[in-house]
């Protein structure tokens, strides 16, 4: 088992994504440490993207500002160095494929593995053109985590029976960012996923509230959340740990509370 | 020129959110069962030639022939057709394509207008819903695109994200169209964008270089030496270039939009000062710095002020088939004006890149050399802006 998979062995996981460098580095350590201590089973950190395509303006508008606060992958690599001195759970880098494609592939991935980043999740890179870069995972250790969306349909089982780490379920069509309301019927995908692979399946993309999180990790293995971090980083800036922190504690709870 | 997933070589793939993937195969398959059949083609062709007014014309700039001295020039007149410029040869086709997969809207990215008029045209014509996605930069230099647009009935959506142009509106477009697949289909205007746009996008543009290939046989017995295109996304070019591809002494020349010059930041030359990397759903050259962020672009083009270029330009350039230089908005600009008055013909700036670098061929080719240039498009649209470039305080 993957320390991925080992991180929704202890019931439904809470996933946080944290943008990195928005709006510097410290406060990003400083929320990842305090979503960690609050209980965050694992934590996506974005590498920022000058054009994110898959994201809606809030997350947008934290990669605009981590970039024009100067971050870059290499002083990402140096923040997760840090983090790996005190936090133990899975951390997996959420980029786009360019991110890693410029940076040299084997050059990017190999860090990873030096740092312990358990996962890599790519929006940009789909079943089809996974080959770009899963040799490389496979060569150290790196899962690439698949996503399946609200229209995979014919697609999903094939993209279980081959997903690693856990499978990212899309809650709804469109873009990242939080919804009032997840119409996606989410249980019969599941119902799939669950036919075709035995590794854990977290749903993301529109979830904000305790009850949402609590009703999607009730019908998956956890839940992930975003953008409403993202805006309490931008409200709050680089005192946004606390408020994070007291975030984090009350969503894990909900999950918590799934049967 | 495609093989397996629509790759050109190692170039293009289908670098998108796995929310689309059903989307761009669905569209793959309805293409292939339509490209070839007969009456696809000739309701597209009636189309083409009734409405949009094809065959276009291959003009012998004959006094622009004197006057450089050399080679002798035609001008491919793309900005004859309906809507003034290339662009419809594409939109008709994808639009006759989405009726026929049973979609009831489109939407498109837009740069200089152009695609995004070309668009509204074809939707107001088939009885389709339209929106056009268009840089807000974009809005304010090509004010009265948007104005057709919307008399043409279509939403025009301002894109306020990133440099607010071309490269915004096309991934604004992938927003929109990921949160809404079922009835809307993203009609891309150029050879870009995943698998299988590049394909379909050239096959429909290609009607250029067919049409360029039989009159220039027709008037001079031959081949010609070059054909020469402006290149932002490509469509243009390609289709320009397609049909002489299998021609070896035939010459392709795709002329990018060098903004205030290659070894400025502010350029959109792709070839000269991109490198290889994945965006837009496609592997492909970008302009992008050492950590893979897109770069931000400028050209007074607005129609090549893009940050990419299309895989099959990528892969004709890496085997040495086609060829791509920059051309400055100062070389372009000049030819602008050198074309207005010399042919009375006014193109689009896009257009004017490839004639400002056919100026600078011509007078050292012999006289029974031949070049053939496309005029994408006509540069009504671009009046305003060039008197401003001059000087001139003039404002639409």
């Amino acid at each position: 088992m993957s320390k991925i998979q080992a991180a929704f062995a202890k019931g439904k996981a809470f996933i946080p994504f944290i943008t990195c460098g928005d709006p510097d580095l410290e406060t990003t350590a400083a929320v990842v440490r305090a979503a960690v201590e609050n209980g965050a089973d694992l934590v996506e950190l974005g590498i920022p993207f000058s054009d994110p395509t898959a994201e809606g303006p809030v997350i947008q508008a934290a990669n605009l500002r981590a970039l024009t606060g100067g971050v870059t992958t290499d002083k990402i690599f140096g923040l997760v160095r840090d983090l790996r001195r005190d936090v133990k759970v899975p951390m997996v880098f959420m980029t786009y494929a360019n991110v890693v494609f410029s940076y040299g592939a084997e050059r990017f991935i190999s860090t990873c593995r030096e740092i312990d980043i358990d996962g890599l999740i790519l929006p940009d890179l789909p079943f089809e053109e996974k080959e770009e870069f899963l040799p490389l995972c496979r060569q150290y250790g790196v899962d690439l985590i698949s996503l399946v969306a609200p229209t995979s349909e014919n697609r999903i089982a094939r993209i279980a029976e081959e997903a690693e780490g856990f499978l990212y379920l899309v809650s709804s069509l469109g873009v990242t960012g939080t919804r009032s309301e997840i119409k996606t019927d989410l249980a019969s995908i599941v119902e799939v996923v669950r036919q075709h692979t035995a590794i854990p399946c977290a749903i993301g993309f529109g979830i904000s509230i305790p009850e949402q999180a609590k009703k999607m990790a009730g019908l998956s293995d956890g839940a992930i959340v975003g953008s409403a971090i993202i805006k309490l980083i931008a409200q709050y800036g680089r005192d946004a740990a606390e408020p994070v922190g007291a975030y984090v504690r009350r969503m894990k709870q909900a999950v918590s509370l799934v049967e | 020129m495609t093989n397996e997933r629509g790759r050109f070589g190692a170039y293009g793939g289908q670098y998108i959110p796995e929310t689309l993937m059903n989307a761009v195969i669905e569209l793959e398959a309805a293409y292939l069962q339509l490209k070839d059949d007969p009456a696809f083609n000739r309701e597209l062709t009636a189309l083409l030639n009734d409405y949009a007014g094809r065959p276009s014309r291959l003009y012998y700039a004959e006094k622009m022939t004197r006057e450089l001295g050399g080679a002798k020039l035609y001008l491919k007149r793309e900005d004859l057709n309906h809507t003034g410029a290339h662009k419809i040869n594409n939109v008709l086709g994808q639009a006759l394509l989405a009726k026929k997969m049973g979609k009831t809207r489109l939407i498109a990215e837009t740069g200089a207008g152009q695609h995004g008029v070309a668009t509204a045209t074809a939707a107001a014509l088939m009885g389709m819903e339209c929106v056009v996605f268009m840089g807000e930069e974009d809005t304010i230099r090509q004010a009265l695109n948007v104005y057709k647009m919307r008399l043409l009935g279509a939403e025009v959506r301002p894109v306020k994200t990133g440099t607010a142009t071309l490269k915004d509106a096309v991934s604004e477009v992938m927003r929109e169209w990921s949160s809404r697949i079922a009835d809307t289909h993203y009609c891309l205007g150029s050879v870009m964008g995943p698998h299988p746009f590049p394909t379909i996008v050239r096959d429909f543009q290609a009607v250029i270089s067919r049409e360029i290939k039989a009159q220039i046989l027709e008037r001079e017995g031959r081949l010609p030496d070059a054909v020469l295109a402006s290149v932002g996304g490509g469509s243009n070019a390609i289709g320009s270039f397609y049909h002489f591809i299998d021609d070896p002494g035939v010459r392709l020349i795709g002329c990018e939009a060098a903004g205030r010059g290659g070894d400025t930041f502010e350029t959109a030359a792709t070839m000269h000062t991109g490198k290889v990397g994945i965006f837009h759903g496609m592997k492909s050259y970008f302009c992008q710095d050492q950590y893979g962020q897109i770069a931000p672009v400028y050209s007074i083009s607005a129609g090549l002020d893009y940050p990419g270029i299309g895989p099959e330009h990528a892969y004709l350039h890496d085997i040495g088939r086609a060829e791509y230089v920059p051309v400055t908005d100062e070389e372009a600009v000049n030819a602008f004006e050198y074309l207005s008055r010399t042919e009375g013909i006014i193109p689009a700036i896009e257009s004017a890149h490839a004639v400002a670098h056919a100026m600078k061929m011509a007078p050292a080719m012999d006289k029974d050399q031949i070049l053939v240039i496309t005029i994408s498009g006509r540069g009504d649209k671009d009046c305003a802006a060039i008197a401003r470039y001059r000087g001139e305080d003039l404002h639409e």
